[in-house]
């Protein structure tokens, strides 16, 4: 129930194509990875960040990542590090920069970008195993990015 | 990361299922009498990626496991007796079946599983099982080439297989077949899609982790044909290789291309020493 409306709220705000948003060829990453200024200029939802970690078709994060706070979420991987504590190891900027590309961090990590369109070889229409009728959208909106950083914010080390 | 602390972290998280931490030590004999190698030294070539190599079996839960243990259990092995039928009959307009050339699958087909996809000097080319069969199909028996990954074409790379079952996997990568090797190689490490995931970064850096709720093997196809009880029937390992594609957000190559046959001679030389155990059983 609660998770419906969340998804609901996404559903809305997804669709207000927002006047001051960074679109994914803007993104400006400094020397060590991170994005200073917000994607959007609005603040995220932390609560809808969680949904998004943990949903399958959006996020996804837990496929390779353990995370206690979403411990109601079945299967967690463990193909990169738990994100517990990574609100204290990072910085917001750190945080928007990891999850919009976290190449920019980590130097050819396994950790996909979820805020990029280009650069890729053989991209597919999602899942479908298909060459995309279009541009790619990333994997992410804007928001969603920042609602997933308002969420690994709340991750603080006991 | 410390290690110890992850698994803790682990089994709190994921409390209801036991989280492995790489391949198990279990051993696999098949009927009582076929002793499967199912973990040995990795081959020469690929001593820089990795030093042990394990075949998918050992990734598997002990349920599954089970299942290939005994013939009677194996849910592939049915699909085994329907090609025997078809080895044995007149299709085409040859009016000849398997048997008219090759005589009995168990004599003419031992060992040949084994050291496929090969060079074949005729056709100038590294053809699969797969290829061979549909050109006996086509060109000696005037049949229709069956479809790549079809249920026909994996009955009978099965019926094939457990001709060669407990054999050593030994594919030539050198000569004539080098070339194709390589640039099977290329695919094999090549990011691909909008994930930009290559086969090594599931299969020579993760294995034995969790990937959400699968045990990452190291994605071998020296058990191929597999029978999967996640959709019940025979899988070819083009069909295996299309979807782990399809699931980096990627354009998949075909079945049957040659770059699916490139990709399939450089993965089962990556096996090369462990036994042939087709049909398998996988989840
Ligand atoms: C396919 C695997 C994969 C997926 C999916 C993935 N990550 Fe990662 N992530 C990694 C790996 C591996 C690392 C460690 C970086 C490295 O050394 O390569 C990492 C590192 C991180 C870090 C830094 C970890 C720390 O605390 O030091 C954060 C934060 C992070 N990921 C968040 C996310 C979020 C949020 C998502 C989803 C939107 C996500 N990841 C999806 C594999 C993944
Ligand atoms: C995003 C992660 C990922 C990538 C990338 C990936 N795979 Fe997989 N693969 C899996 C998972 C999960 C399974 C099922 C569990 C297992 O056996 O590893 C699997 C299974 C397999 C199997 C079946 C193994 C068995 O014993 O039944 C083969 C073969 C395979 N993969 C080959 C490949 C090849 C070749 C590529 C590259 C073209 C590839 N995979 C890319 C995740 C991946």
């Amino acid at each position: 129930m609660k998770f419906a409306s969340l998804t609901l709220a996404t559903a809305l705000t997804g669709s207000i194509a927002l006047a001051g948003q960074v679109g994914p060829e803007d993104v400006a990453f400094n020397d060590d990875g991170a994005i200073e200024a917000s994607l959007t200029g609005a603040p995220g939802d932390a609560a809808n960040g969680a949904v998004i970690v943990g949903e399958k078709s959006k996020g996804n994060c837990v496929a390779c990542h353990q995370v206690a706070a979403l411990a109601d979420v079945p299967f967690h991987g463990e193909v990169g590090p738990p994100l517990d504590g990574a609100g204290s190891r990072w910085s917001e900027a750190e945080l928007r920069g990891l999850v919009s590309n976290a190449k920019m961090t980590f130097d050819g990590t396994v950790m996909p970008a979820f805020y990029k369109v280009d650069g890729f070889v053989r991209p597919g229409d999602a899942y479908t195993g298909n060459a995309p009728e279009g541009p790619l959208p990333p994997i992410l909106s804007a928001q969603e990015i920042e609602d997933v950083v308002a969420f690994l914010a709340t991750l603080k080390e006991e | 990361m410390n290690f110890k602390a992850m698994t803790a972290i682990a089994a709190l998280v994921a409390a209801p299922l036991s989280v492995l931490a790489g391949p198990d030590e279990d051993a696999l004999v098949v009927n009582g009498e076929i002793e499967m190698v199912t973990k040995t030294a990795a081959p020469a070539h690929m001593a820089d990626a990795v030093d042990e190599i394990y075949s998918g079996w050992r990734f598997r839960s002990d349920e599954t496991q089970a299942l290939q243990m005994d013939d009677f259990d194996n849910p592939g092995m049915v699909f085994v007796d329907q090609a025997q039928e078809a080895w044995d009959t007149a299709d085409g307009t040859e009016g000849k079946s398997c048997a008219s050339c090759h005589d009995a699958v168990q004599d003419s087909m031992a060992g040949v599983r084994a050291v496929y996809p090969k060079w074949n000097e005729d056709a100038g080319e590294v053809r699969t099982l797969a290829t061979q069969i549909n050109d006996c199909r086509e060109n000696k028996m005037g049949a229709e080439k069956w479809k790549y990954t079809g249920g026909d074409m994996a009955a009978m790379e099965a019926l094939i297989s457990v001709q060669s079952r407990g054999m050593p996997v030994n594919v030539a990568i050198d000569g004539p077949a080098q070339e194709t090797w390589e640039k099977g190689k290329e695919i094999y490490y090549t990011r691909y899609g909008q994930l930009e995931l290559s086969c090594a970064n599931c299969h020579e850096q993760n294995y034995g982790n969790m990937i959400r709720a699968d045990h990452l093997s190291q994605g071998q196809i020296n058990g191929f044909p597999t029978y999967r009880l996640k959709n019940a029937k025979l899988n070819t390992a083009h069909a295996r290789f299309k979807g782990c594609v399809r699931d980096t957000r990627a354009e998949t190559f075909k079945p049957g291309s040659d770059d699916f046959v490139a990709l399939e001679l450089y993965v089962a030389s990556r096996g090369n020493g462990l036994s042939v155990e087709g049909p398998s059983v996988r989840n």
